[in-house]
């Protein structure tokens, strides 16, 4: 008994450090799994406060751009509004809601596009009626999709994380595949599994398909880059140049799917019979 | 011995919040970023408590994990570091390191360039190991080690000596 405690005291900084080295490798483990209940994320009280008031300040600088692309939008919605002949409801403008979706808007306050897995932190939470799995767009294209909420924040699993998994289609030819990012370079994505028939030029528009419940259908991505043959299973896969710089991100919309709930139902009904 | 104390807190502080505020937006090339927060690891006293800067050590990466979204990686990265320490004072410093008195921040000898070098190496390898998890991106994981080492290590050197000039 002696001798066990001589060897515990003796290797205290060794067992210590073990200890902790398997707390640290659990976590990174848990981290590197998609679908988690996450123990640490920037989305809780203390992160999302200090990013806040960082944001707060760091706003300013890019205040002329982000008005830019707002007053861009503006003037789009507004040619589609005056064309519209029915205008007896005004849509309140902090959330829209819609048929198929509601819209929540909300501020990128925390950025990152420099690892492998990318992750945004936004400034509404689940009190505004976000929820995980909801998808988040800009006026350009998609973001990425929410991954963890607090009261007052959530977390987003950006477009550029390995683990982004996305169903995309041609815009001109309906053709699908799976969106993906190699970790690579923060303007492109990869769209896979395009069958080879598929007649597809440079320059076409990429948008998201009808197969996905987190996202409405027709949603801007991006435009083929580059086209080449998989060598293991000979369908394209495509390059796209991503519509949005994700390296600049300010005002983004989080889209609530009224559809997503009941899809999801009946798929795990049959599933369950 | 209280001084020394209050130093190592209000350096834990102030390097994690320049950390979090300044250096975790600097990105060159998108992928090449500095880490000088491990500069506190670096500087705590030779001769001082090994356990007491494991759990530092653990905090300081947690805090670090919490802000970059990122699982464990920073604290895998720091306690490996804190651990290994005295090992690489051993080998930049000569056997009897902790006989004579080893101060870091003072003038820029080749033994104290080399201690800084492999801890940041050290401390950059696991990192960005644990940060990509696949082998499949074994260059990817060099290149990111070795250009973000060295924007640390200049960031590092200015900081000593920003914070400390060597008087004499």
């Amino acid at each position: 008994m002696q001798q066990i405690f001589n060897f515990i005291y003796k290797n205290s900084n060794r067992l210590l450090f073990l200890l902790l080295l398997g707390i640290s490798l659990f976590l990174t483990i848990q981290s590197h799994s998609y679908h988690r209940s996450k123990i640490i994320s920037s989305a809780n009280f203390l992160s999302g406060g200090v990013y806040e008031r960082i944001n707060n300040v760091s706003e300013y600088l890019n205040l002329k751009s982000q008005n830019e692309i707002l007053a861009q939008e503006n003037a789009k919605l507004k040619s589609i509004l005056f064309n519209v002949k029915d205008t007896t409801t005004i849509p309140k403008l902090d959330s829209i809601k819609g048929i198929h979706s509601d819209i929540i808007v909300s501020k990128v306050i925390h950025n990152s596009y420099d690892s492998h897995e990318n992750y945004l932190t936004l400034n509404s939470g689940s009190l505004q009626g976000v929820k995980p799995d909801m998808g988040v767009i800009n006026s350009l294209g998609i973001v990425g999709i929410i991954d963890d909420t607090s009261p007052r924040y959530a977390t987003v699993i950006s477009v550029l994380n390995i683990n982004f998994r996305l169903n995309a289609k041609v815009k001109k030819s309906n053709h699908f595949g799976s969106l993906g990012w190699n970790g690579k370079s923060t303007g492109f994505v990869q769209l896979t599994d395009i069958p080879r028939l598929a007649a597809i030029r440079k320059g076409d528009t990429i948008v998201t398909g009808g197969q996905s419940v987190i996202f409405p259908e027709n949603i801007n991505i991006g435009t083929v880059y580059k086209v080449y043959t998989d060598d293991k299973t000979h369908y394209y896969t495509l390059d796209v140049k991503l519509f949005n710089d994700m390296t600049n991100l300010g005002h983004v919309y989080i889209i609530k799917s009224k559809d997503r709930e009941e899809i999801t139902n009946l798929e795990n009904k049959r599933k369950n019979e | 011995m209280n001084s020394t104390l209050f130093t190592n807190i209000f350096r834990f502080i102030l390097l994690l919040s320049v950390q979090i505020i300044i250096f975790n937006n600097m990105n060159f090339l998108g992928y090449i970023s500095p880490f000088p927060y491990m500069l506190f690891i670096i500087l705590y006293p030779v001769n001082g408590n090994k356990t007491g800067l494991l759990l530092a050590s653990f905090f300081l990466g947690l805090i670090m994990d919490v802000f970059s979204n990122s699982g464990g990686i920073h604290t895998a990265a720091c306690i490996v570091l804190a651990y290994y320490r005295p090992y690489l004072f051993k080998f930049s410093f000569g056997l009897s390191y902790e006989y004579q008195t080893v101060k870091l921040n003072d003038v820029l000898t080749p033994e104290r360039f080399s201690f800084i070098l492999f801890a940041v190496l050290i401390h950059h390898l696991v990192l960005f190991v644990f940060e990509a998890f696949q082998i499949s991106f074994f260059w990817d994981i060099l290149i990111r080690t070795v250009l973000s080492t060295i924007f640390t290590i200049i960031l590092c050197v200015i900081i000593i000596y920003l914070i400390k000039p060597s008087r004499r």
